[in-house]
């Protein structure tokens, strides 16, 4: 079975990032990159399928920059057999990134696909479910649970009260949810085997796939800071404070 | 404009989550719709149609609506939205399931968790974990738009008298089905309906210690709310994680226990009106945000807050 990973280059998950003092957008200059922690969880799903012999093969997948290829080369490094890189410089839609992923999948024509549930820098959590529309394929969204068994899927999923377990018809498409697994590292031996492995890059037009948007961003503001609190010396002083500043309780 | 609003329900209960959702469609303004679609959930479709404001209820009964799965419902949803200006969902773990299936099914692009409604085609959204506010305006013929519960306050449940309408569609994409479903019990409020929320974090040390957490909680009527250090360590269930990959909760009051206060953890409880920090770390970022801030050992302030409140 082959399985195909999106990941996504975004801005690494410990930065603070900052406003632009335009507020046009975020200030990514000189910001530390790395794979999306929902992809890098992905992946790994995906490998370990492959080490439990159900996978044969491992496409990962990103639409992005060219320095996406760093992403890509992670995720070989981590496992992956082959990438693909859809190059476009602009920023992109959901729809448009499922769009093209669904020209990479009609392509590739893999029995899963495993994408991260939302991607930490446009939080849409759009691009999985609109794939799965676009390619008629069940989906199994927020995945904690992945068992493949003949030519079903039975997807784990957290949702709001608990969990729900649904059967999939291969293919499907699946999104990851944090308790789905644990990433492994990359070896250095394997970061050095990672840069041996293919890696195609294409293009929006190349795939047929138009990249216009109804969505457009007018400004992109910091949220209201809140006021500066105070420390309280003791439990006592807290409650006092509670009850009759805040009068919460 | 008229403007479809999904309901969020379990085929007996229709879910607050909705009751936002609809003051979002009323800040639109226009005509507002709630489709129903379920299995026997007839109680839903009247409860909707007392939800003040709306005008008409369409109530689609049909066993492959019974578990909401996106397959079958988001046909459903783009078939009838097709007349609409606006779809809206709530962004619950159901909205965001389906709703995104609505928009590919329509090409056009979603707009996730608005927190704001500027005009009927511009809204305010987080982006970043909630450290940049996103203005996005969409120029789509229907707008497919998912809400944050906790930007907007519910609409009264009563006072609507809306008409019933059942709608005979019936989609089964066959691709998909139902197993089991594990639900958490909990007698205490729903966590992003709570008026007061009390979170802990790794600091707990243990499942066993939440106890104090909830002998404070069962005193002040609140919910019990985790960080995702606290979920992973297997101390509480994971529908109980507040933050960016969890719940996002904006009460009157949050009190963080043993939290210290990561960007993503914090992404889900920033907007809470007044934040509380017990932690024994005085540089721990929850502080930053905190009104009322105590450098304390939990294991002894906690009891002792609840014997005072």
């Amino acid at each position: 079975m082959k399985v195909l990973v999106a990941v996504k280059r975004v801005v690494d998950y410990n930065v603070k990032v900052r406003v632009k003092a335009d507020n046009s957008g975020v200030d990514l200059a000189n910001v530390k990159m790395s794979m999306n922690p929902f992809c890098e969880i992905a992946v790994e799903e995906a490998v370990r399928l492959k080490e439990k012999g159900i996978a044969t093969e491992i496409v990962v997948v990103s639409i992005g920059p060219s320095t996406a290829q760093e992403q890509l080369r992670t995720a070989l490094a981590l496992g992956a057999d082959r990438a693909i890189l859809v190059e476009s410089a602009e920023d992109l839609t959901s729809l448009a990134v499922a769009k093209l992923l669904k020209a990479v999948v009609d392509k590739e024509q893999p029995q899963l696909v495993i994408l991260g549930k939302q991607a930490i820098d446009s939080d849409n959590n759009q691009t999985g479910q609109m794939l799965a529309a676009l390619s008629g394929y069940g989906q199994g969204t927020f995945a904690s649970k992945v068992e493949v068994s003949g030519d079903s899927v039975a997807v784990t999923r957290e949702i709001d009260g608990g969990a729900q377990t649904v059967s999939l018809k291969l293919p499907a498409i699946v999104t990851t949810d944090l308790r789905l697994n644990e990433p492994r590292y990359a070896s250095l031996p394997n970061i050095m085997k990672a840069k041996k492995k293919p890696l195609e890059v294409l293009t929006p037009d190349a795939l047929g796939v138009s990249t216009a948007s109804t969505n457009k961003t007018l400004k992109v503001e910091a949220p209201a800071a809140r006021s500066a609190g105070i420390k309280v010396k003791s439990v006592a002083e807290l409650v006092e404070k509670l009850k009759n500043e805040a009068k919460v309780i | 404009m008229t403007i479809l609003v999904i309901a969020e329900h379990d085929n007996k209960v229709l879910a607050p989550a909705t009751l936002n959702t609809v003051a979002a469609a009323a800040k639109i303004s226009g005509d507002i719709h709630v489709l129903v679609a379920g299995q026997g959930a007839g109680p839903v479709a009247e409860a909707a149609a007392k939800i003040a404001g709306v005008s008409k209820v369409l109530n689609a009964d049909n066993a492959a609506y019974a578990h909401q799965l996106p397959e079958n419902v988001a046909p459903l949803v783009a078939e009838l939205g097709k007349n609409y200006s606006h779809i809206l969902a709530a962004a619950t773990s159901n909205g965001k399931n389906i709703l995104p299936r609505v928009a590919a099914a329509l090409d056009v692009d979603q707009i996730s968790e608005i927190i704001s409604v500027e005009s009927a085609d511009t809204f305010k959204r987080p982006i970043y974990a909630g450290n940049a506010i996103a203005t996005v305006q969409s120029t789509a013929a229907i707008k497919v738009i998912t809400v944050r519960a906790t930007g907007f306050d519910p609409v009264a449940a009563e006072g609507g008298s809306a008409a019933v309408e059942a709608v005979g569609a019936a989609h089964d994409a066959g691709t998909s089905s139902f197993v089991s479903e594990e639900l958490a019990k909990s007698d205490r409020p729903e966590l992003t309906a709570a008026k007061i929320v009390v979170s802990g974090g790794r600091g707990m040390q243990n499942g066993d210690n939440f106890k104090h957490l909830y002998a404070l909680a069962d005193k002040l009527g609140a919910a019990v709310g985790a960080s995702r250090a606290a979920v992973d360590a297997g101390f509480v269930p994971n529908d109980m994680q507040v933050g960016q990959t969890g719940k996002i909760v904006a009460p009157q009051l949050y009190i963080a226990v043993g939290i210290s206060g990561a960007i993503q953890h914090l992404a889900g409880m920033k907007d809470s009106k007044v934040i509380v920090a017990i932690n024994k770390d005085e540089e721990a970022p929850i502080f930053q945000v905190a009104d009322y801030g105590l450098v304390a050992d939990l294991f002894e302030a906690v009891p002792e807050l609840e014997k005072l409140v």
